[in-house]
């Protein structure tokens, strides 16, 4: 029998506040143990939380980007629970009426657009930090986490496969960082993944889920569901049952295991914070955030569509807002027909480039309106693809204007006619042979007296030129009728 | 009435230990107490809504800027047990 | 000198009879001699107050003096002051010493009055007869053998017995209202919202509200003067402006319809404090007041709904209390959990551990609805019993207590019954109106009884206008416990 996997995502994105949720501290990630835990972060007797205008505004701009409902009125709940990385003994967070609810997400797996349903997205504040290295067998407590402002972002159980949560997790990254509410650090942790993976037969009902905690990069995502999925499925087919628990991700091992600290049935006594009055987020202040809203990925893809680019093309040319605008400002700087054939270089060789640079297309070394000249060169003929490679990468290199560096590398393309004449009478007069094959039919012939006058010219013959002038010298092959007069 | 489990299952909530002695004693008088509140339980409070502050009002925010300074050596100082600028407790498993 | 009020106090100070140096002395001296029979202070700090009191000659000699430069003021116990140990009357913070300044102390240091000492309560504010203290019950000023009420008891014990000319207080349920009513002095809870709760360590954070104990309405005004105000880190704080209340004090209650409820005067009152009551009715009636009828049909079912709100504030509000960063931390235990269960279980006391598991249970899983719920419905009920009879009244009068002080001991079988003697101060509380009591006679055994004016929000000017009216009609607000009237042996004014 097959089984179906019901995938669900619950992500903690930290949001790019100065400030903490409900304290004046730094959020500032790697200071010293402590030195960034105010009164309020270490919960001392009397101190009070007052929220981060700048927190609230975040999740307003997530709640528009995703197509969300702003409530009106939310409201702050305490979940109790004692741990020593939450100094008050409750986390403040948003239960029954968070600030965003519902809103859709877009992803891509293999080709094939899928959309995922959010729950909702709610404000909270963040734990601080268990060191583990042994202390004479006590545990550190560093606070400067706490109170870090927090987005928790839930999706419906729409995923099917772990390719799609790592799609979704991508896309949610992409999207995060492209508004400018998260910085997608996951090595900091400031976007972190908890998977409720349940399998089924396809048709029945949601299986039992298990809740995989704390996954820090799209790997682990992925391996954790992968092997989460085994492990229940074996279970079933072996006469067991899945047991709901939590359970955290082994990355030496590749494994999940039950979380120990989590065994007992937690009863989070959630009730409203008596230090918050409800949130009010008026239509005025949704309509102020709107307006600083950048373009959005979906706008942008049917801009493109416009375009003509293709609709692959396009889902990776918004990977994110800094490629996507790099994009857009070089299209501008020249013909919008020629986009399809520059969105193919951006994806292409653009995209390795900024790969390997930190900050990627944000500071990209080649100008757009740099790169759309170059294109404007490929088009008109007077460079070959390859070289414009290497204009490329000395244009990054600092070398400057591609036209000048066409001019002082010698890169441009022979397609004068007169030319590439004389160079194609000596190749025929030498290859013989090479004709009479393609007269007889052999088209590969034809490509060998091409590169025979790629050659001959130093690599230096627009090869659509040279193509040309050669047809009409040889004349037409047997086979083809005509062949020349409309290429 | 609450059973003297759950008097010890609340106790463990709250992270209060309780000997027997003192869970059974606390269990008659969390009794009397829960007998004085469930005055309340007949009264018909349907369409109420629910009041959960005393003022009609919203939430204030507060600008995003850092205002506040180190004082992890001041604060350490009242502290149980510290080093290297951790505050220590006994292992934690997760 | 013990028995001026703060203006004579002030005036005593401008005219140079005395420095705050010796004026401070001379309290502490008071507290020196005759607190310890009392039980209530919790922490002196001689040193630190002369300190304060030579900066507030300093002050005083450059002009600079406001109503309290100089004088001494005597706070409760969980009120943070930088460099003091702040209790809250519990040993899970005998050791604490608070590193900053509640807003209330700030506003205080502010207007240069001297920190007399810290006073004794009961623990976490969770009780009204001041016998849930680690350090020991509060005995009343009149009889050494009676509560002095609470849990702000320390306070009204020590101003009752003019030990410190005023002090402050909390009231969650009564705190200041029910021990002023006990020892006969004036204690008034402002509206919620007027006074700032950062550093005030918290017992139920939608009821807390700071306010002060004093000898008279005057003392009272200016108190809160020198308290309300907006401070940005409560965001619960009201950014209204505050009123002049000492100039408001001379509007006299003429014209001014006075409820009272029905429900007031039923079984629940005992009959010396109902006779005591009606006299201070009559004087108010005689004094020009207009008396009308009210009715609070919820009134009842307050104290139910009181014990599921406040304990379950409390019961969240207290697990930051875990031996981690500061505090009681259990000697021995076995691991984290047991470190956890010991340290509040040796830290916490018998009344605070009752009313964390209660505020537990309410919370859980299963009883979210029918207790936590019911009660902020019955909390609607209650407010809107307020705000009908105030569309028929200006001011509500009444008792602040069933009863006057009770023998220590006497209830202490009894949580029960001395939750359910709190039934004329927890509505106030639950509705967040301000409520005052002011003395007004006598009742059994001689001891004191208070009359509650409640007035509808932020309306303290009009409260303490109307308490003004009637302390210049009466004298009760100047009696004195006679153990205490008399200047302490050795005490020079
Ligand atoms: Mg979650
Ligand atoms: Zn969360």
């Amino acid at each position: 029998m097959t089984w179906e996997v019901v995938i669900g995502l619950e992500t903690h994105a930290q949001l790019t506040t100065e400030s903490k949720i409900f304290s004046g501290s730094a959020t500032r990630f790697g200071a010293p143990a402590n030195t960034q835990a105010s009164a309020v972060d270490i919960a001392l007797p009397g101190t009070l939380p007052v929220l981060n205008r700048g927190a609230v505004e975040r999740a307003i701009r997530f709640g528009l980007a995703v197509g969300g409902k702003i409530a009106p009125l939310s409201r702050f709940e305490r979940k109790n629970y004692f741990y020593p990385d939450l100094p008050k003994g409750y986390q403040v967070s948003q239960f029954e009426r968070p600030v965003v609810a519902g809103g859709e997400m877009v992803i891509v797996v293999e080709g094939a657009e899928k959309k995922v349903r959010l729950t909702r997205a709610h404000l909270e504040e963040d734990a601080g930090k268990s060191l583990h290295e042994d202390f004479h067998g006590m545990t550190g407590i560093d606070l400067n986490r706490a109170g870090t402002p927090l987005l928790e972002i839930v999706t419906e159980p729409d995923m099917r496969s772990a390719a799609e949560a790592v799609a979704y997790a991508r896309a949610l990254h992409s999207l995060v960082r492209w508004i400018g509410v998260c910085d997608g650090n996951m090595q900091e942790g400031s976007f972190r993944c908890d998977a409720n993976v349940s399998v089924r037969h396809p048709g029945e009902a949601l299986g039992t889920r298990c809740e995989v905690k704390n996954l820090n990069s799209f790997r682990f995502l992925e391996k954790a569901i992968e092997y989460e999925v085994r492990r229940q499925v074996e279970l079933i087919e072996d006469g067991g049952k899945v047991v709901q628990e939590t359970r955290l991700f082994d990355s030496d091992r590749g494994e999940t295991r039950p979380m120990r600290s989590k065994e007992d049935a937690q009863d989070y006594r959630y009730f409203p914070d008596p230090d918050l009055l409800p949130l009010q987020i008026t239509q005025e202040w949704i309509e102020e955030v709107r307006k600083t809203l950048p373009a959005l990925p979906a706008a942008l893809l049917d801009e493109f569509r416009l375009q003509g680019v293709p609709r692959y093309d396009s889902w990776l040319l918004v990977d994110s807002r800094e490629k996507a605008e790099y994009f857009r400002q070089s299209v501008s700087a020249t013909q919008a027909r020629f986009a399809p054939a520059m969105a193919h270089w951006v994806n292409g060789e653009l995209s390795a480039m900024a790969n390997n640079i930190p900050t990627g297309f944000e500071d990209f070394p080649i100008e757009p309106r740099r790169f759309a000249r170059l294109h404007d060169r490929i088009q008109d003929g007077t460079i070959s693809a390859k070289a414009a490679k290497e204009v490329l990468h000395a244009m990054a290199a600092g070398e400057g204007d591609p036209d000048a560096i066409i001019e002082k590398r010698g890169l441009r393309q022979v397609s004068d006619a007169g030319a590439l004449g004389s160079a194609i009478d000596g190749v025929l007069a030498a290859n013989a042979r090479l004709v009479e094959d393609y007269r007889a039919g052999k088209e590969k012939a034809f490509n060998a007296l091409v590169g025979q006058v790629m050659k001959a010219t130093g690599g230096k013959a627009n090869p659509q030129e040279a193509s040309r002038l050669l047809r009409d010298k040889i004349g037409p092959s047997r086979e083809d009728g005509n062949p020349t007069e409309t290429a | 009435m609450l059973s003297l489990e759950q008097v010890a299952r609340i106790a463990d909530l709250a992270r209060i230990e309780l000997t027997p002695a003192e869970a059974e004693a606390m269990r008659a008088q969390l009794n009397g107490i829960l007998a004085m509140v469930d005055r309340m339980n007949g009264v018909d409070t349907s369409g109420v809504e629910p009041m959960s502050h005393p003022q009609d009002a919203v939430q204030r925010l507060r600008d995003d800027r850092v205002v506040e300074a180190d004082s992890r050596a001041e604060f350490q100082a009242i502290a149980p047990a510290t080093e290297d600028g951790l505050y220590l407790v006994p292992k934690v498993i997760e | 000198m013990h028995s001026r009020t703060l203006k004579e106090l002030a005036a005593t100070l401008a005219s140079k009879e005395v420095s705050s140096v010796e004026m401070t002395r001379y309290f502490l001296d008071r507290v020196a001699k005759l607190a310890a029979a009392l039980n209530a202070f919790i922490t002196v700090d001689e040193e630190k107050s002369l300190a304060q009191a030579r900066a507030a000659d300093e002050r005083i000699a450059k002009g600079h003096a406001g109503p309290l430069t100089g004088i001494p003021i005597a706070h409760k116990d969980l009120f943070c002051a930088r460099g003091w140990p702040t209790t809250c009357g519990s040993r899970i913070l005998e050791n604490f010493v608070a590193p900053y300044d509640a807003h209330v102390i700030e506003r205080f240091n502010a207007a240069g009055a001297v920190i007399l000492g810290k006073t004794n309560m009961d623990e976490f504010a969770m009780g009204s007869s001041n016998e849930n203290s680690h350090f020991g019950p509060v005995k009343n000023p009149w009889d050494l053998a009676a509560v002095p009420g609470g849990s702000s008891g320390g306070s009204a014990a020590s101003v009752a017995a003019r030990i410190a000319p005023a002090a402050t207080g909390t009231d969650t349920g009564g705190s200041i209202r029910q021990p002023a009513s006990f020892t006969g002095v004036s204690g008034l809870r402002p509206t919620y919202g007027r006074v700032s709760r950062y550093g005030m360590v918290a017992f139920a954070s939608s009821l807390d509200q700071a306010g002060a104990l004093g000898k008279d309405a005057a003392d009272l005004a200016t108190m809160l003067g020198v308290m309300a105000g907006f401070d940005p880190r409560d965001s619960t704080s009201s950014e209204r402006p505050v009123d002049d209340y000492t100039a408001a004090l001379g509007q006299g209650v003429k014209g001014l319809r006075i409820g009272v409820p029905r429900e007031y005067f039923s079984k629940d009152l005992n009959a010396d404090v109902a006779s005591a009551i009606r006299a201070a009715i009559d004087e108010l009636a005689r004094l020009g007041a207009k008396m009308v009828e009210v009715s609070l049909p919820n009134q009842h079912l307050s104290v139910p709904a009181y014990y599921v709100i406040a304990p379950a504030e409390a019961s969240s509000n207290l697990s930051r209390f875990d031996g981690v960063r500061y505090g009681y931390r259990a000697p021995e235990y076995s691991d984290l959990r047991d470190m956890y269960r010991k340290t509040r279980a040796q830290g916490f006391g018998a009344e605070v551990k009752r009313r964390v598991l209660i505020g537990t249970y309410v919370l859980s899983h299963g009883y979210y609805d029918a207790y936590y719920v019911q009660a902020q419905k019955i909390r609607r009920l209650v407010a809107n019993d307020f705000a009908a009879a105030f569309r028929e009244c200006d001011l509500i009068a009444g008792p602040a207590a069933p009863s006057v002080a009770f023998d220590l001991g006497a209830r202490t079988d009894d949580a029960v019954q001395m939750y359910l003697d709190d039934l004329y101060t927890i509505p106030i509380n639950l509705a967040g109106l301000p409520g005052l009591s002011i003395p007004c006679g006598f009742g059994a055994k001689g001891r004191p009884v208070g009359l509650q004016i409640v007035g509808n929000y932020f309306d303290e000017g009009r409260m303490l206008a109307a308490a003004h009216a009637y302390q210049q009609a009466t004298d009760w607000h100047t009696r004195m416990p006679p153990a205490f009237a008399k200047e302490a042996d050795g005490v020079q004014p």
